[in-house]
């Protein structure tokens, strides 16, 4: 465990010296230039439109990270032989493999938590700027704290990006690795599609790959509760719950797998 | 108990894309590592000393064939703690300062707190890292990371350290402080285990050597064995020697060389060179000096080697 905490730590400090705090920085602006310029230009829906984009940017921002550091976790180390002098220490692979995930995923939280705080000052700065009769016509209040399901949700998603980022990083180069894991998260984010296709393919192989493909990829549509959040509408906690244990399933499972393969890997 | 002990110690890869063949990068190596020695394992490049030192450490696994490092399998995390590691060319995170660095990896042998500041204080100190220590890895010379890796291989005060080709990128000044320091390792009671394809450090440290060559063992032994049993000849210098006696001379010798008028350096075949002695000495000549011509490393490794396949790059 003290082996996993001292990758997780090295991990997070690599994130920091990269400089990808400074994309909060840069996130944060945009946010309150886009929050004063849209409430120039609009009436009632001021505040929806900040919050969509306030929820829309973390989740982005998040995935960027998630993915551009995700993929070099390994594969880097790797590429640049620095894991020689590493696994030359007492680690054990499957430690080193833990380590990367729970440095990349402390990363994000740090980064979420920042953005959250700077979305949640934008939106306390847009209750000040209110009118009493605006503030009236909102659906859900400027600081409603149900925003912070779909954060929460989000971030549940993005541990799940860094899983299966890390787990192409064990076996292939990071621009592999990035074009494999945008494409598993594309797919992702369709997946239910593949459910339906036994409706609409007669062939019975095309539907065993289609069902196949629904389970083995991710399932992220249900993550999404943005919407439903920033319209006022609440969402069950038995939902999150759900969403949650799957998430810990399929990283668990990922994780497995990816320490099943570095493992057994030969660094040549 | 043995430093080190390996035992038909064998890797193959497949090579080649569409049509894969097999490639024995090492082939049965079996050799043994006594506590406390300075032991130097040579090959050209391509020999396979990478592709050993790799197996060591388990970077790579063995097609066949096991390794077992102080009395334990080698990989054994336990072991790890106890021995010490510079991966050829070394690469560390270059965010880092040389200090961080070392306060990482310290960190991940259970060295804490304040041990911990004084160790990695004292290894900067003993590679000869002065206040460059606080600057970023990516501001440092070749030498400056290769002294960064050397001191990395020493934090834990191993009791075995492997150094694979520790003098690459070291100027003369920064390799003889290498020498040094791995004598002082060794006067500590560390196992010193290097692979190098510069003979005159193997020369200058090593009490024993293996010798690779295509993957092979091609010689092991202790140093003095090895150059002893290859004794070429004899280098006679002699003085008053009388023109009469300088026929019979070329006939003996297999090569004169004048140094002045009557002084002769002899080279004489590697039989007892004492008929010559007595004989010279009744012409009326000085005998100077006589010394054994033997190997250097340097021929006897050529001439095993180069009976040895060739291999275009070490793996």
């Amino acid at each position: 465990m003290g082996q996993i905490w001292n990758i997780a730590r090295g991990v997070f400090k690599e994130s920091v010296r990269d400089r990808v705090p400074y994309s909060l920085v840069l996130f944060a602006v945009l946010l309150m230039a886009a929050s004063y310029l849209i409430s120039q230009l609009t009436a009632g829906q001021d505040l929806k439109i900040i919050k969509d984009l306030g929820l829309a940017s973390i989740s982005v921002i998040g995935l960027l990270i998630a993915i551009f550091i995700g993929i070099g976790l390994v594969s880097k180390e790797v590429e640049r032989r620095s894991i020689y002098s590493l696994l030359s220490k007492p680690i054990s692979r499957t430690a080193f493999i833990l380590g990367k995930f729970a440095g990349l995923v402390m990363t994000l939280v740090v980064n979420v938590g920042a953005m959250t705080v700077a979305f949640y000052a934008v939106l306390a700065y847009m209750n000040w700027m209110a009118e009493p009769a605006l503030r009236a016509a909102w659906e859900a209040p400027a600081m409603d704290v149900r925003l912070t399901i779909p954060i929460a949700l989000s971030l549940a998603q993005l541990t799940m990006v860094t899983a299966i980022a890390l787990f192409f990083s064990t076996f292939s180069s990071p621009l592999l690795s990035a074009l494999f894991t945008l494409g598993v998260w594309t797919a992702g984010h369709f997946n239910a599609d593949l459910r339906n296709f036994e409706n609409v393919l007669d062939s019975p192989v095309a539907v065993y790959v289609a069902r196949t493909l629904y389970y083995l990829l991710p399932n992220f549509a249900p993550f999404d509760v943005k919407a439903q959040v920033v319209h006022g509408e609440g969402v069950s906690a038995a939902h999150v719950v759900l969403m949650l244990a799957y998430a810990a399933v399929y990283v668990g499972a990922l994780l497995s797998a990816a320490v099943a393969i570095f493992r057994r890997r030969d660094f040549k | 108990m043995l430093a080190l002990r390996t035992e038909g110690l064998t890797k193959e890869y497949s090579i080649g894309f569409w049509r894969k063949r097999p490639y024995v990068a090492l082939d049965h190596l079996t050799m043994e590592v006594e506590q406390g020695e300075v032991f130097g394992f040579l090959g050209p490049n391509g020999a396979g000393k990478t592709t050993t030192l790799k197996l060591l450490m388990q970077l790579i696994y063995p097609t066949s064939g096991g390794a077992w490092i102080l009395g334990k399998p080698a990989g054994d995390l336990g072991v790890k703690c106890r021995i010490g590691y510079l991966p050829e060319h070394p690469y560390f995170y270059d965010y880092l300062t040389a200090e961080e660095l070392l306060t990482y990896f310290a960190s991940l042998f259970g060295i804490q707190g304040g041990a911990r500041r004084a160790r990695v204080a004292a290894v900067l100190d003993e590679v000869g890292i002065g206040a460059e220590r606080r600057m970023q890895l990516r501001q440092y010379s070749k030498g400056m990371v290769q002294r960064v890796g050397i001191a990395q291989a020493i934090l834990n005060e191993p009791e075995l350290v492997f150094f694979d080709e520790p003098m690459s990128g070291l100027d003369p000044l920064g390799r003889r402080e290498m020498r040094h320091l791995m004598l002082r390792l060794r006067d500590r009671g560390c196992t010193v285990f290097f692979s190098s394809h510069i003979l005159a450090d193997a020369e200058a440290l090593c009490s024993r050597v293996a010798i690779l060559a295509g993957g092979k063992k091609v010689a092991d032994g202790k140093l003095t064995d090895i150059l002893a049993f290859e004794l070429r000849g004899w280098e006679l210098v002699v003085a008053n020697v009388t023109p009469a006696w300088l026929g019979r001379l070329k006939e003996r010798a297999t090569g004169v060389v004048e140094l002045a008028p009557g002084r002769f350096t002899l080279e004489l075949p590697p039989v007892s060179p004492e008929p010559t002695i007595a004989a010279l000495t009744e012409a009326g000549a000085t005998i100077v000096s006589l010394n054994p011509i033997r190997d250097t490393l340097e021929d006897f490794f050529v001439r095993h080697v180069a009976s040895a396949p060739r291999r275009h790059s070490e793996v």
